[in-house]
This record gives structure tokens, C-alpha cells and sequence, in this order.
């Protein structure tokens, strides 16, 4: 009999795995890794194969989608598939567990950092004043699904967490600036002013990663900042706890008169 | 004997509206159409006194080749004078193959009267219908030439009774296709009478001709010229009854002029709003209005480059111009305004409303164009859009024998396409092979023999043809589910076949994806038996006849992917799960669908395989076929040799659809699966001594024999190199 095991790899690098992770993945017959959900700034693969004793095979999404041969061979072996940050939020893998269960492979999980828990912290905002997230699509995949989210949180004075698109496998990923731009595109095709270029905004780049780079202001201010390498995401945050406006000071550099605008008085 | 113009004198003459007439001949094949044009150009003339003394300068041969070079011309202008006045006939070229489907409709397209060519012998045969049908369609009046009636009096002895009475019968017989065929408002007005002068009889081939009201005017019978011809007197009859007067007599009394022909043939012909300042002008055919130009043919001069003739709808066209090509989307300037006449080009400063015009200096247009300013780009409505209304359905490969030919091969093949936009020409990108595409064994037959002509004979090896097949369905069924590969978007979708009337609808241009969604709507439910609710849901139609219709109501997301489900059913039809050939006649429709709320799981390497899955999985279910293309045959052959025809249409899958006697001849129509026609020619011709002629044209798709059906896939998926075993729907259906 075989088994599944979910490792999650958490944000930065190999070190992000949970001891419990690591345990599983050593007594592995098999280790795979996808790295097509999110992209792990610092990860090494040398590294992550010296600290578990094995080979891993890197696995791409047509593999895990199709998931046939994967569930063939957990069904007589024991195989880890090691998934960058929480193995079932963001990047989900749910299907492909309710199938193993379904099959009666016995399923275990190793949870880790997803940029779902960090990024809230990253910034000093509280987690329970979240509205709904969002990602912002390439053009190419147009969608205003993140407006009208904004849009609804915003009204709530909820604060919204904007994943920015990323397709690994042809090495595109969105920056904040980008992302910015394509928020103001779609307040120009809508004129709900539910943004401005004076909307106070967080962006984030290589949450969880010794690097990270936090930095808030006016939306027109980042946009032309340089965040480096990826992956990016973008915090617009709703009425503000005056608690949440010193983390802000402090964690991402905000303007003191900008925060004073958005507390929350009532 | 030709009359002599001045440039300005002709220029004066075609501003007068009233006195232009802009016609051309509609024939069976062999019935006399080239030899009536070319006695009308030895007749009448429009030459002007400059060209008139270099053509004295010109030795037989030069004048020869110059004119067998006014065969290719896309239109000659002549003049004829009648009570007094001058009047422009511009005579417009059209194709003596109906092969040519689209060349048909864009001459027909630039002519308001029609002389519908018919031999005596013969009589009305299906060409005629097909040809007068297709006129009738684009509102050009038909006039009747009856021709080759020496034959009639010289070979098959005639009394002058039985003569008048074969006459007679061809008459009726004309009229009861106008009954049959011309919008309402027309059958009276356009059924034609001998004694108003709305018939000519004549003999193409002795140039001599005449209607009852010339013969009257003579103090003449109808006998009196049959027993002038039994006399031999066929001198007597050119100088006294010149073809040429009879019929140009016929066409200036009875074809209308542009003021009078635009505004009921515009409606018609042009599908834009007609209340707009350009569909205005068009219809009181305005010299000063936004000029517009209809381009019927595109012909490529060794000297002068392409040469490109239409007709000017609206305003007025001066060198110099900058002109804008709805189809081409590009600008050109005309270098030069001229007009054929006879085998000349004459330039003219510039060319009005109603008549033909050829203008050099235009790259990148096709026939089928629509010119205006570039100002009024996007507020003309073109006349034709990229699209024909066959593909190409025979396809083979072509390379030089010796590679220093290749460039030669190259230009002549460009220059084809140019001018005959049926024939497609392209490049296998893996191969590096040209290969050319057309519609039926006998068109590619006519390009190779072309090419051969235009290369000076360069030796080409050809492989052998590839037939086009199509997919398509016999049931209507569904819901089928596809599932994104990450499962987190579901798209359910029926699949059923498109009604005969929804595909006429789309192969007539009726109804195309860019019109009002209303409007298509009211017309699928009137004329189709479509749902309103279901027609108003259309989100695109493809150019292989296929519809993809959103029947779901106020689902989320949908408007957002809407592009790539799109996009996925384009791909889908464009290579079918049989064979890869492309799918015919289905119509998608979305039930229902399950979208992630979540762009990023959600794009098109979600949505594109969803698509597939479901409409492949729908489509292999429902009983799939393959449709082979069938060709039509007619074919006139002596008595003796039908045996031999019959043996060869019988080992050919062929049916025969009608046989017809006259007198010695059969005339016989058959429909032959174009797979099987690639050396019937040969056989035909060795068959028959050479004695038969015949036509051919595309007729249908119509599916391969359900005993043939296997094979013929397999043949197919092996010469792609796909698998052997097409797939199942099990294949697209995931866990
Ligand atoms: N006897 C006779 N033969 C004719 C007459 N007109 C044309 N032909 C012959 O009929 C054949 C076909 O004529 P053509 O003009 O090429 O026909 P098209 O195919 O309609 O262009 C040729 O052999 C002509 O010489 C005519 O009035 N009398
Ligand atoms: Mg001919």
C-alpha cells in the first residue's frame, strides 16, 4: 500500500519546510516538486535533495493536472510532492486529494507559510479585517474581477490582498507597478472611483524571503518604483485600526499625513 | 468600321450618365460568348485617333496577340451610336468557367444588363440557369441572343417554320426562368419580347444578327433572311444586318443606365444602410458624392503592373488619388486612370460615377475590393468581406524541376492568386513545398496549363491531388461536460447539426458574425425556424459553417471568457477529432457552466481544453461522418459514345443526373465525388475521340459511403501521421 504525503515548502526556500515536511519527504519512495504555482525566490534544488537524502524529480503542471500516473504510483508506493507555500491554499490542490482519498490512499499533510498569512503580517495589518482576495490577470486573460472585489471591500472599509499574476512556465510574472497600471486601466473603463492615484497602496515583493521588500505610498508613487525580482503582490488596505497606521509607518515606510486619512475615526 | 474619339470627347461622354450602359454575357460554355465579344469589339469601337494610327502600324501577328490579350481584359469599353447619339457600352468580362464561383458574382456584381448567350442548336441548357439565376440574384436584367442559327438552317435543314418554331420554344423557355427565378417585382418587367426588339438571333461565327424591329424597319421577314442565308448571301447579311448594331441596338434601348440601374440594383447588391450619405449617393449614382469603387478583377500587365477594374458606384476618380481598400485595409495612389478599349488602354484624367474604370498603381487589392477615400473608411460598408464562399477542396504540392526555375514559379503562382483569388496558393512551412489549392481537378488542370503558359514552359513535378474532406454530425445531443485541467471551471454544451437553411444563410453571406445581433436573429427565426432567444445568444460563426451559440443566462464570468471559448471553438472546427480535416455544419451551444471566480484559474490553458473536451466528446458521439466534396459534370457528347461516358461516371461513384437527346447530341449532367475525377479528364477525352465537351463545377459536400468511411480516415490520419484509429469520446472525457 501506498501513500500521498502534501509537503508544503512555505515562501523563500527549502528551509521553509516543517520538520513533520521533511520527515515524510525523507521516507519517500518517490519526491516530486511542481514549482508552477508560485515561483520560490531562493530555493535550491542541490540543497533540498542533500537535506532529505533523495533525488527529486521537478513535475509540471500538465503532470499534476492530470495527476493519472501520479495516483498510479501512490497507489503502491509511498510519494511526497513537494508544493511551494501551503499545499491547499492560494495554489490549491484539492482535487487531487479528494481523488486520492476517493481511491483510498492514505493522505498526509504538511502545512507551511502561505502568502495568504504572511503578507498580512508582513505589513502589520490585522488578518480578520481581509475582505476577499484577488489576482490581477495579464491582459491576455483580461478579467475585472479584481476591481469589483476591491470594490466591494473597499465599501466594507475591508482591506483587500491582490495576488499578481505569474506564469512560470513562460517565465512571466507580474510586478506592482504592473499591476497598479492595470488597476487604473480598469477605474478608467469604469469610473466607480473606487481607486485614485492617491489610493494608499502596499506592495510586496519575496514575502517570507530574507530580501522581502515592503513599500506603501500614493498608488502613482509605487508605480514607478523598481521592486526587483519576483513574485509581487499588492495590499490596499480599507479603514485603518490605529494600530494597524504604526505598523504601516514603521513596516512599509508610509507617509504619516497619507496614513492619517484612512483611520478609522468612528 | 470603328469610330475615332479624343480622349477628352470619350472622357464627355462617360460623364453622361444617361448614355452609358454597362453589360456582359452570360453563357453555357461553347454557346458563343467569345466569339459575340469578339464581333463586338470588331464592330464597335472607341478608339481614339492616336491609337488608331499606331494600330495601323501593327503587323497581323501584333494585332493578334493584342487581341487574345482583350480575351484577358477585365473590361472593354466600345461606342455605339443609335438615333443620333453616342452612347459607352462597357462590356465586363466575365469567366468562362464556372469553376469560378466568386469571379461569377463580381462581375455580375459591376453589370446592370446581361446578354444571356444560348445556342439555337442547344437550346437552354443548365449553365444558362445557373448563369441566369446567378444574375437575376445580383438584379442584372437579362437580354436574350439566340446564336448559331446558321446551324440550324445549314446542318439540320430547318424549314424556315421549324426554325421560327425552335426559336419560339427557346423563348418560352427563358421566360419561364425569369418567372422562376427574378424577384417578384421584376418577372414581368424582365420576360423578354421579340416583337419590343428584346431578343437577337444571329450567327456569332458570320457576324451577322438582327431583332424583329430591324428586320421590320428593312421591310423584312424572318424568312427572307433565312432564305438570304440558304442563298449563301452571307455577305449581304454582315453588311446589312451587323451583329454588332442588333445587339447593341438591344442593349441601349433595354438595359438601364447607371442613374436608373442603382437605384434598385444598390439595395440589393450592397448590404449597408442605404439612408446614409454614401448609400445615398450610391443609389442616385452621384459624380459628386464620397467616391466609391467595386473591384471586379485584378489582372496583372507584364509593363504596367496590376491592374485593377471596378466600377465607380459614387463619385469620381482622378489620378493621382489616394485611395483606401476595405478588405486590404492598406491606402494606395492611383498612378493612372485609363480604360480598355478594344486592346488598348487609353489614360484619362480622370473617370465618373456609373462607369468601369482599370487603375494601375494599386498593390495588395484583390477582386472583390471595396475603394473609397480614405476619410470614409469607416463609413463605408464593404461590398464583399475577406471570405469566399468555397474553400478550396482539391490541394497539391508544386516544385520546379530545376531550381534555377524556382523564381520564375514563384512570380507566375503570385500573379495567378492575384488574379484568380479561388486558387490559393501557400507555403508547407515544414516542407518548404509550395502548394496550391483549388476548387475542383479541372481548376487546378486550367492553373497548371496556365503556369505553363506564363513560364515559357518551365518543367514542374506535382504530387498527386490531395482531396479536402469535412467533419460533421447526424444527432443532436448533449449535455457533454468539459472540465478545465485543474477542474475548477465546467462548460456543458449540446452539439447538433445546423440546418440546410442556417448553412445557405452562411454560405450566401446572409448572416456573418459582424452584423446586428437582432436583425441576424430575426432572420434565422424567419427563414431557419431559429429560436429568437437562441439566435440572440450567437457568439460567432465560422467561415466553415459552423455556429457557437452562449444559451445560458446571467452566469457569472462568462462575458470574461467569452474571447477564449471563442478562440477554442474556432480551433476545434478548424481540425475536427476524425481526421483533422475541418468540421461542417455544427452548431454549439453552451447549456450551462461552472467559471472560477478567480481570473488566474481560469485562463486559457483552462478554458481552451474545457471546450475541447466537451465539443469533441459531443461531436464523436453523435454519429460522426465525413463529407467528401462532389463535383458536377455536364457534358455534351455524340450518341455513339455515351456507352463508354456512362461506364466511366458509373466506375467513378458517379450518378447521372439527367441525360437529354438533341438531335444527335446527349446532353448529360452527372455528379461525379471529386476524389474520383483526377484522370477523368484523360479518360474522357480518349473515351470519346476527343468529341465531347464539357464543364465542371463544385456542387456539394455529400458524406463518403458509410462502407468507405473507415478507410478513408485512416487513409487520411496516415498521410498526417496521426494514429491510425481516429479517437473516442472517452478520450475527452476526464475524471
Ligand atoms: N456555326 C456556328 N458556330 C459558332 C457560332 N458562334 C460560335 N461558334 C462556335 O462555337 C464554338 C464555341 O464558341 P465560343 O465563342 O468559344 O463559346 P464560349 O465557350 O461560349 O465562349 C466555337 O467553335 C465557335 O467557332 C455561330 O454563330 N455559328
Ligand atoms: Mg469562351
Amino acid at each position: 500500500m501506498g501513500s500521498l504525503s502534501f509537503i508544503g515548502l512555505g515562501l523563500s526556500d527549502e528551509k521553509g519546510m516543517s520538520l513533520y515536511g521533511l520527515e515524510l519527504a525523507r521516507a519517500a519512495d518517490i519526491v516530486l516538486l511542481e514549482t508552477y504555482t508560485n515561483v520560490m525566490p531562493s530555493l535550491n534544488i542541490q540543497s533540498l535533495e542533500a537535506l532529505i537524502s533523495k533525488e527529486v524529480r521537478r513535475v509540471n503542471r500538465q503532470f499534476i493536472e492530470d495527476g493519472n500516473s501520479l495516483l498510479r504510483d501512490a497507489s503502491e508506493r509511498d510519494v511526497a510532492l513537494l508544493v511551494p507555500g501551503d499545499p491547499f491554499v492560494a495554489t490549491t490542490h484539492i482535487e487531487l486529494r479528494v481523488r486520492a482519498e476517493r481511491m483510498g490512499i492514505p493522505v498526509r499533510v504538511a502545512n507551511a507559510p502561505s502568502i495568504i498569512s504572511v503578507a498580512p503580517g508582513v505589513v502589520g495589518l490585522q488578518n480578520y479585517k481581509f475582505g476577499r482576495s484577488a489576482t490581477i490577470t495579464f491582459p491576455d486573460n483580461y478579467s475585472e474581477v479584481p476591481y469589483d472585489t476591491l470594490s466591494q471591500n473597499r465599501k466594507a472599509g475591508l482591506h483587500t490582498l491582490l495576488f499578481l499574476d505569474l506564469r512560470a512556465e513562460e517565465g512571466r510574472y507580474m510586478s506592482v507597478p504592473e499591476g497598479i497600471s492595470l488597476l487604473m486601466q480598469m477605474e478608467s473603463r469604469r469610473h466607480e472611483g473606487v481607486i485614485s492615484p492617491g489610493t494608499l497602496m502596499i506592495g510586496i515583493a519575496r514575502a517570507g524571503s530574507p530580501d522581502q521588500l515592503v513599500r506603501g505610498g500614493r498608488a502613482e508613487e509605487l508605480a514607478s518604483l523598481d521592486f526587483g525580482p519576483p513574485p509581487h503582490s499588492l495590499i490596499v488596505p480599507g479603514r485603518l485600526h490605529f494600530m494597524e497606521a504604526e505598523a504601516l509607518e514603521v513596516l512599509a515606510k508610509v507617509d504619516r499625513s497619507l496614513l492619517s486619512k484612512n483611520i478609522d475615526r468612528s | 468600321m470603328p469610330k475615332y474619339k479624343q480622349t477628352e470627347e470619350i472622357v464627355k461622354l462617360m460623364s453622361n450618365k444617361l448614355n452609358v450602359r454597362n453589360i456582359g454575357t452570360l453563357a453555357h460554355v461553347d454557346h458563343g460568348k467569345t466569339t459575340l465579344s469578339d464581333s463586338l469589339l470588331a464592330g464597335a469601337g472607341l478608339i481614339s485617333q492616336k491609337i488608331a494610327a499606331q494600330a495601323l502600324a501593327l503587323d497581323y501577328v501584333e494585332i493578334e496577340q493584342l487581341r487574345q490579350m482583350t480575351v484577358k481584359a477585365a473590361n472593354v469599353s466600345l461606342l455605339h451610336e443609335r438615333n443620333g447619339q453616342n452612347y459607352v457600352i462597357n462590356l465586363v468580362d466575365t469567366p468562362g468557367h464556372v469553376d469560378f464561383t466568386g469571379h461569377v458574382t463580381r462581375s455580375l456584381r459591376v453589370m446592370d444588363g446581361g446578354i444571356c448567350v444560348v445556342d439555337s442548336v442547344e437550346g437552354v441548357m443548365t449553365q444558362t440557369e445557373t448563369v441566369l439565376r446567378q444574375g437575376m440574384d445580383e438584379r442584372v436584367r437579362p437580354l436574350l441572343y439566340i446564336n448559331k442559327i446558321d446551324r440550324l438552317i445549314k446542318e439540320l435543314r430547318l424549314t424556315p417554320q421549324e426554325v421560327q418554331e425552335r426559336l419560339l420554344k427557346i423563348i418560352r423557355d427563358f421566360n419561364s426562368l425569369i418567372e422562376t427565378y427574378a424577384d417578384p417585382e421584376f418577372k414581368e418587367k424582365w420576360k423578354v419580347n421579340p416583337n419590343k426588339g428584346q431578343v437577337a438571333f444571329g450567327s456569332a461565327l458570320h457576324k451577322w444578327g438582327f431583332t424583329l424591329p430591324i428586320i421590320a424597319s428593312k421591310g423584312m421577314k424572318f424568312s427572307d433572311i433565312v432564305d438570304a442565308y440558304n442563298k449563301g448571301d452571307i455577305e449581304r447579311l454582315q453588311k446589312e444586318f451587323p451583329l454588332h448594331v442588333a445587339i447593341l441596338d438591344m442593349v441601349v434601348d433595354h438595359v438601364p443606365n447607371p442613374v436608373e440601374a442603382q437605384k434598385y440594383r444598390i439595395p440589393k447588391i450592397w448590404k449597408g444602410d442605404i439612408s446614409s450619405p454614401i448609400g445615398q449617393a450610391m443609389l442616385n449614382c452621384d459624380e459628386n458624392g464620397p467616391l466609391v469603387i467595386c473591384v471586379n478583377k485584378v489582372i496583372v500587365d507584364p509593363h504596367a503592373g496590376p491592374v485593377v477594374t471596378g466600377r465607380v458606384f459614387s463619385g469620381t476618380v482622378h489620378e493621382g488619388d489616394i485611395l483606401y481598400g476595405l478588405m486590404a485595409k492598406t491606402e494606395g495612389r492611383v498612378q493612372q486612370v485609363s480604360l480598355y478599349m478594344g486592346p488598348y488602354r487609353e489614360i484619362t484624367p480622370s473617370i465618373s460615377a456609373g462607369n468601369i474604370v482599370a487603375l494601375l498603381g494599386m498593390e495588395n487589392i484583390r477582386a472583390g475590393e471595396t475603394l473609397v477615400r480614405t476619410q470614409d473608411k469607416d463609413k463605408m460598408y464593404p461590398f464583399e468581406k475577406m471570405k469566399y464562399i468555397s474553400d478550396p477542396v482539391v490541394t497539391m504540392a508544386i516544385e520546379p524541376k530545376y531550381s534555377r526555375d524556382l523564381p520564375k514559379l514563384i512570380d507566375a503562382l503570385h500573379k495567378m492568386a492575384i488574379e484568380d483569388p479561388t486558387l490559393s496558393i501557400k507555403i508547407n512551412q515544414e516542407t518548404g513545398e509550395y502548394l496550391i489549392a483549388g476548387m475542383g481537378s479541372l481548376h487546378l488542370e486550367i492553373a497548371l496549363w496556365d503556369l505553363n503558359q506564363r513560364t515559357g514552359g518551365i518543367e514542374i513535378t506535382t504530387t498527386p491531388p490531395i482531396v479536402v474532406y469535412r467533419e460533421s454530425l447526424t444527432k443532436a445531443l448533449g449535455p457533454f461536460e468539459g472540465k478545465s485541467p485543474n477542474k475548477h471551471n465546467r462548460l456543458y454544451v449540446t452539439v447538433e447539426p445546423l440546418n440546410e437553411k442556417t448553412m445557405e444563410l452562411i454560405q450566401q453571406g446572409v448572416i456573418h458574425e459582424d452584423m446586428d445581433p437582432r436583425e441576424r436573429a430575426k432572420i434565422l427565426r424567419e427563414q431557419a425556424g431559429w429560436d429568437t432567444d437562441v439566435a440572440r445568444g450567437i457568439w460567432a460563426i465560422d467561415s466553415y459553417v459552423n455556429i457557437l451559440v452562449d444559451a445560458t443566462k446571467g452566469l457569472q464570468y462568462m462575458r470574461e471568457i467569452k474571447d477564449t471559448v471563442i478562440q477554442a471553438f474556432r480551433l476545434n472546427v478548424a481540425e475536427g477529432p476524425l481526421a483533422r480535416e475541418p468540421i461542417r455544419g455544427l452548431l454549439v451551444k453552451i447549456v450551462d457552466a461552472n467559471v472560477h471566480e478567480d481570473p488566474a484559474h481560469r485562463g486559457p490553458a483552462q478554458i481552451m481544453p474545457a471546450m475541447r473536451d466537451a465539443m469533441f466528446q459531443g461531436f464523436l458521439s453523435a454519429n460522426p461522418i465525413l463529407l467528401e466534396p462532389i463535383m458536377k459534370l455536364d457534358m455534351k457528347v455524340p450518341q455513339d459514345f455515351l456507352g463508354s461516358v456512362t461506364r466511366i461516371i458509373a466506375g467513378k461513384r458517379g450518378k447521372i443526373i439527367s441525360l437529354e437527346q438533341i438531335d444527335q447530341t446527349m446532353h448529360l449532367v452527372a455528379e461525379i465525388p471529386v476524389a474520383e475525377t483526377f484522370d477523368l479528364s484523360d479518360q474522357l477525352r480518349s473515351a470519346t475521340a476527343g468529341k465531347a465537351f464539357w464543364g465542371t463545377e463544385f456542387a456539394r459536400w455529400s458524406p463518403v459511403p458509410s462502407s468507405m468511411l473507415a478507410e478513408t480516415i485512416r487513409k487520411i490520419r496516415e498521410r498526417k501521421g496521426l494514429p491510425p484509429e481516429p479517437p473516442k469520446p472517452e478520450d475527452f472525457m476526464s475524471m
